[in-house]
């Protein structure tokens, strides 16, 4: 069991300051995932959900505590390390999609995989499969200012998982879109899961959301406030 | 290879913006080029003219002549030498004799130079065919600037007053046969051309010269007594230390052009870096390393500069060409500025010139590109993923 344990957060803290005094983003905070989670940290705003998706993405350190992703501890990283940990075994879905404007829908999927320095031919065979995954395939040539909110976030998560990392890391991906369009995306998001063993992990507020999540953690003020296992029905 | 191809897909991807940032730094390269050509076109005309018209390919001294020095011309001439009347005989030489004499146009008097020069000489481009005339008086050439200023005209007489070999004062009338074009000041201001055997006559120098002008190219160097001989780069020493005073002035200009392409580059740059913080983060966020990142936006500004040296070859060539050969028109007034300049300048472009022009700017704008792109260094992902620059 150990052995699949992916992520895993001791006496986490994260201190911001403000003016002369500090915040406390996260307040020791500890917690495993393993790998194939589908879990969703909920929370109100300022409650640190961003905050240690961030650390656990190596986009930020922890002020004390550790977090270890895939075995390494993200506080010791050298800048290098920490982009090849996310090049190679994370993907990031964003609330804004972060799509690359002067891309095409091709060219932002095909991204990561030519920071990987993987071939022109392979490339192509990812990311039209993957465009597939994400039913936009007929859009590959569309720039993002053409595309719908909906569209640009299935392009998003085209993105995340065309590497076929260890670990997607979701930031409220359905805040900004409508119900229809959430529960397509959160569709996806599931069958990928489950197929590719993919180990999602949300910061959401979206009820919307938490009915497909299968673990959810509630945060309080940078406390883990609640940790449960949601048993759907069928 | 992943960094330049990122950079093509962005520059190529940003559409308009790219070409106007192109379209006006080549505005930069094509300035720069345009302007340096037309000073070494005004600088070879400057030289060409003088040489043709006043210096041809160096010159004998009669060893007491100093053009700076009036009081000298007194004792400045003496018998050509044979070994340079056969330079003469053979129209590969032209002998000039100078003294100083007096005019008295419109009432008053004024001092110029007396020069004797044979008419049917080929050796300068000086117009002297006109002082051969069959007329009893003395047929007599100046400079438009001359007519100007003493208000002379074609046809016209005046009274000349000089000194003969002795210092005995002689005075007579000239009749202005022609007043010559000329673009060189130094064969214009103040001086009054004659046939030289009249002069010969009028002076009593049977035989003189003051100075010997060679033809253009002449190899003639010979060491000859009491002769000096005055090499081109001698002659053309004042002139190129004018080169040098402009060139100076010209330098400032290509400077301030290159300062100023360089500011657009700078700040297309930062703006650039300000507008996408949030698609650094981005990248960060995908993976891509802060060294990376610079090398990125550092080519994106240099391709800029690449870009703009292709569409400054598209228009520039022909346009630069056009001007070369049609020259550059100068307005009337640069007549009296001194110098031997036509009314039209041909610009003239090296290959040196355009070469390092270009090299001058790439390698300029790269660094100028790579200056705002350090502050990604300090950049945090999720400062820069909220759109904040740290």
């Amino acid at each position: 069991m150990e052995n699949s344990v992916l992520i895993k957060l001791e006496n986490l803290v994260k201190e911001y300051p403000i003016g002369n005094t500090k915040i406390k983003a996260l307040d020791d905070v500890d917690l495993t995932f393993v790998k194939g989670e589908f879990t969703g940290v909920v929370g109100p705003s300022g409650s640190g959900k961003t905050t240690m998706l961030n650390i656990i993405g190596s986009l930020d350190s922890p002020t004390t505590g550790s977090a270890s992703v895939l075995g390494k501890k993200v506080e010791k990283l050298s800048h290098k390390q920490s982009a090849a940990l996310r090049n190679k075994h994370l993907g990031f879905i964003f609330q804004t999609y972060n799509l690359l404007p002067v891309y095409t829908v091709f060219e932002n999927v095909e991204f990561p995989l030519l920071l990987l320095g993987i071939s022109a031919q392979e490339r192509r065979n990812m990311v039209m499969r993957t465009l597939e995954w994400v039913h936009l395939a007929d859009r590959a040539k569309s720039k993002p200012n053409q595309l719908s909110g909906g569209q640009s976030q299935r392009v998003a998560i085209a993105r995340a998982i065309v590497k076929k990392p260890e670990i997607v890391l979701a930031d409220e991906p359905t805040a900004n879109l409508d119900a229809e369009n959430s529960h397509n995306i959160l569709k996806i998001m599931e069958n990928l899961n489950r197929e590719l063993g993919t180990t999602f992990l949300f910061s959401t507020h979206d009820e919307k959301v938490i009915q497909y999540l299968r673990r959810k953690i509630t945060l309080m003020d940078g406390k883990v406030f609640k940790d449960e296992i949601i048993n759907h029905k069928g | 290879m992943v960094i330049p191809k990122l950079a093509f897909r962005n520059i190529w991807g940003a559409g308009l913006r790219t070409w106007l940032n192109v379209v006006a730094l080549s505005f930069s390269f094509v300035a720069i080029i345009f302007l340096q050509g037309l000073y070494n076109g005004m600088n070879n005309q400057m030289e060409k003219a003088t040489a043709d018209a006043q210096y041809g390919g160096g010159q004998y001294w009669q060893s007491s002549y100093d053009p700076y020095d009036p009081l000298t011309l007194n004792e400045a001439h003496g018998v050509i030498p044979d070994d340079l009347l056969k330079l003469v005989d053979d129209k590969k030489a032209v002998p000039i004799l100078i003294r100083q004499a007096t005019i008295y146009p419109n009432g008053r008097f004024q001092n110029v130079l007396l020069k004797g020069i044979p008419p049917e000489q080929v050796v300068l481009s000086v117009p002297s065919l006109f002082l051969k005339t069959d007329e009893e008086t003395i047929p007599a050439l100046i400079g438009n600037r001359m007519a100007k200023s003493t208000g002379l005209k074609e046809g016209d007489y005046i009274t000349v007053r000089w000194r003969d070999t002795n210092g005995t004062f002689d005075a007579n009338e000239v009749k202005i046969v022609k007043v010559m074009k000329t673009n060189v000041p130094e064969i214009d201001n103040a001086q009054l051309w004659i046939p030289l055997d009249k002069m010969r006559i009028m002076t009593e120098m049977p035989n003189e010269a003051t100075m010997i002008v060679l033809e253009k190219d002449s190899q003639f160097n010979k060491s000859i007594a009491n002769w000096e001989y005055k090499d081109l780069d001698f002659l053309m020493r004042d002139l190129k230390a004018l080169f040098l005073t402009k060139s100076i002035g010209g330098s400032i200009f290509y400077l301030v052009l290159l300062f100023l392409a360089m500011l657009a580059i700078f700040d297309t740059q930062i703006l650039s870096i300000f507008r996408r913080k949030k698609e650094m983060g981005t990248l960060m966020a995908l993976g891509m390393t802060r060294s990376k990142l610079i090398q990125l936006f550092t080519l994106e500004g240099a391709i800029h500069a690449v870009l703009a040296a292709v569409v400054a070859a598209l228009y520039g060539i022909p346009l630069l060409t056009w001007v070369a050969t049609n020259g550059y028109g100068l307005p009337e007034a640069t007549d009296s500025y001194g110098f031997a300049l036509g009314n039209r300048i041909f610009p003239s472009y090296t290959a040196g010139l355009v070469v390092g022009t270009t090299l001058l700017v790439l390698i300029v704008t790269t660094i100028v590109s790579f200056l705002p792109t350090r502050k990604i260094a300090k950049l945090k992902p999720t400062d820069a993923l909220r759109g904040k620059l740290t």
